[in-house]
């Protein structure tokens, strides 16, 4: 059958046999770079036109309809626009750590893509600790931040980083936690392993209740973490001026902005490949009809389809819940969602353990 | 690939970066004034430098989230195992979580996770 993962096959297979190995490898390093970078650009104009549109919608307006079909390019201009602008360094800030960050950030973003399966054989490396690795990188995140408060200079940048820290750091445990649930029930950290044991249903569907408490855990968790709304008080526009970046400009800020919506892409294909199977088809275990039929549908949709859906309702939490205080937002995680998924995460142990799930 | 997709994966982003910041310092020609070069806030001239002290309850949670954090890496191994060892394994986990549950209460107790 034609698909995604037999191209991959054959090129890395003409690769190999027509150069020798060490070519062969950088060849492949280069278009693993060409491909992320690709992937970048692609995931950045589409999610800030998502996200313009939705708000729109939300809000009962058109939003941005004159450049192009529907507004198409409308983030096309809006990057040429900022590639022309001034990227300032304040006179007081740490100059080495202020143009640091940025790279910081995005490194950070672009590592996450590892291990992420994209479609059925396509992932860029299957790391036998996958979900360890992804949790240990994305914890890393938080320095960038921190960097680009503590180095500009500025008070609204420094307020906005501490907060914007103790928050990431508080909900990474009960994402940690939620996630561990489905390595509890699987028995193994590598992703294509954990998409494997979904091949008879999704874990949403198969671990009945606690695994669904899970999910949400791990939903307001991703939200958290990626600093949005209703827990965007990190960045909160109204208060601090755009917080950890008020100071950057120009293209510095670009990555920035960039780089927080790949993290949003990221937070959800994990979520989608843990909880709603990754690229696995709707299959339900004994349909075999069923399961026929939905096989026709190509791996890379179900997997782009389920990452849209968790990434269109985190969009849509923006215009629903109104901003937490600092206070209610440390509350609500270490005095509910905290023992809620330690709690939980023993009640799947027994599930697991039991073998009371399908 | 193996790990040198990571490496593959960090030029890209250096590359990507670097690139977006120097076509825009090619293509940009700034100015300079002493206004420019300071720090924004909202338009009044900047008073004081923000470098000193701030809040300590941020350090008190950072402090809490390293104790749970060294829990979270420790249950990873458990969690790959649990379900071949059964539920010995379960009861030992108990025992872990319970006593660092009662290091949670007494943090409670002390007023360490309210924010003040």
């Amino acid at each position: 059958m034609f698909s995604l993962a037999h191209i991959t096959q054959i090129i890395h297979d003409w690769l190999y046999s027509s150069f020798d190995p060490t070519l062969a490898l950088i060849i492949e390093c280069a278009i693993v770079i060409l491909v992320a970078i690709g992937i970048f650009a692609v995931l950045g104009l589409v999610l800030v036109l998502m996200e313009r549109k939705v708000a729109a919608h939300i809000q009962i307006r058109l939003g941005p309809n004159r450049v192009g079909p529907g507004g198409m390019f409308q983030t096309v201009a809006d990057t040429l626009k900022l590639i022309m602008k001034e990227g300032l360094t304040p006179d007081l800030a740490d100059k080495f750590l202020f143009n640091l960050a940025p790279f910081l950030v995005m490194i950070v973003a672009m590592l996450l893509l590892a291990p992420i399966a994209f479609a059925k054989g396509v992932q860029i490396w299957d790391i036998n600790i996958g979900v360890l690795y992804i949790s240990a990188v994305s914890s890393l995140s938080v320095i960038g931040i921190l960097m680009a408060g503590w180095a500009s200079n500025n008070k609204y940048s420094l307020l906005g980083a501490m907060r914007s820290g103790a928050q990431i750091v508080s909900y990474e445990l009960s994402a940690g936690f939620s996630i561990l649930t489905i390595v509890v029930l699987t028995g193994s950290l590598r992703l294509s392993d954990i998409i494997a044991s979904q091949e008879n249903g999704w874990w949403i569907f198969k671990g009945h209740i606690p695994v669904i408490i899970a999910f949400i855990l791990f939903i307001i968790a991703a939200t958290a973490e990626t600093n949005r709304a209703p827990f965007d008080l990190a960045e909160a526009e109204s208060e601090l001026t755009a917080g950890f970046h008020t100071e950057y400009s120009g293209m510095r800020f670009a990555l920035f902005f960039l780089a927080e919506y790949i993290n949003i892409f990221i937070v959800c294909a994990i979520g989608a490949t843990l909880f709603l199977g990754g690229w696995m088809p709707l299959h339900i275990g004994g349909w075999e009809g069923f399961n026929h039929l939905m096989d026709y549908i190509p791996s890379s949709f179900w997997f782009i389809g389920k990452t849209f859906f968790l990434i269109f309702l985190i969009m849509w939490f923006r215009w629903t819940f109104p901003r937490l205080r600092v206070d209610q937002l440390l509350n609500l995680e270490w005095k509910y969602l905290l023992p809620i998924s330690l709690i939980n995460l023993l009640l799947v142990t027994v599930i697991a353990i039991m073998g009371w799930y399908f | 690939m193996g790990p040198v997709s990571l490496i593959a994966l960090f030029i890209a982003a250096v590359l990507f970066s670097a690139g977006g910041i120097l076509v825009g310092k090619i293509l940009v020609k700034g100015s300079r004034n002493p206004q420019k070069g300071q720090a924004y806030e909202c338009g009044i001239p900047t008073t004081t430098s923000p470098w000193h002290q701030f809040n300590v309850g941020y350090y008190l949670f950072a402090l809490l989230f390293l104790i749970f954090d060294v829990e979270l890496v420790f249950l990873y191994p458990w969690a790959v195992v649990v379900k071949q060892l059964g539920m010995v394994a379960f009861f030992e986990i108990l025992v872990f979580i319970f006593i660092l549950f009662m290091g949670f209460l007494y943090a409670h107790k002390k007023g360490a996770l309210t924010w003040s």
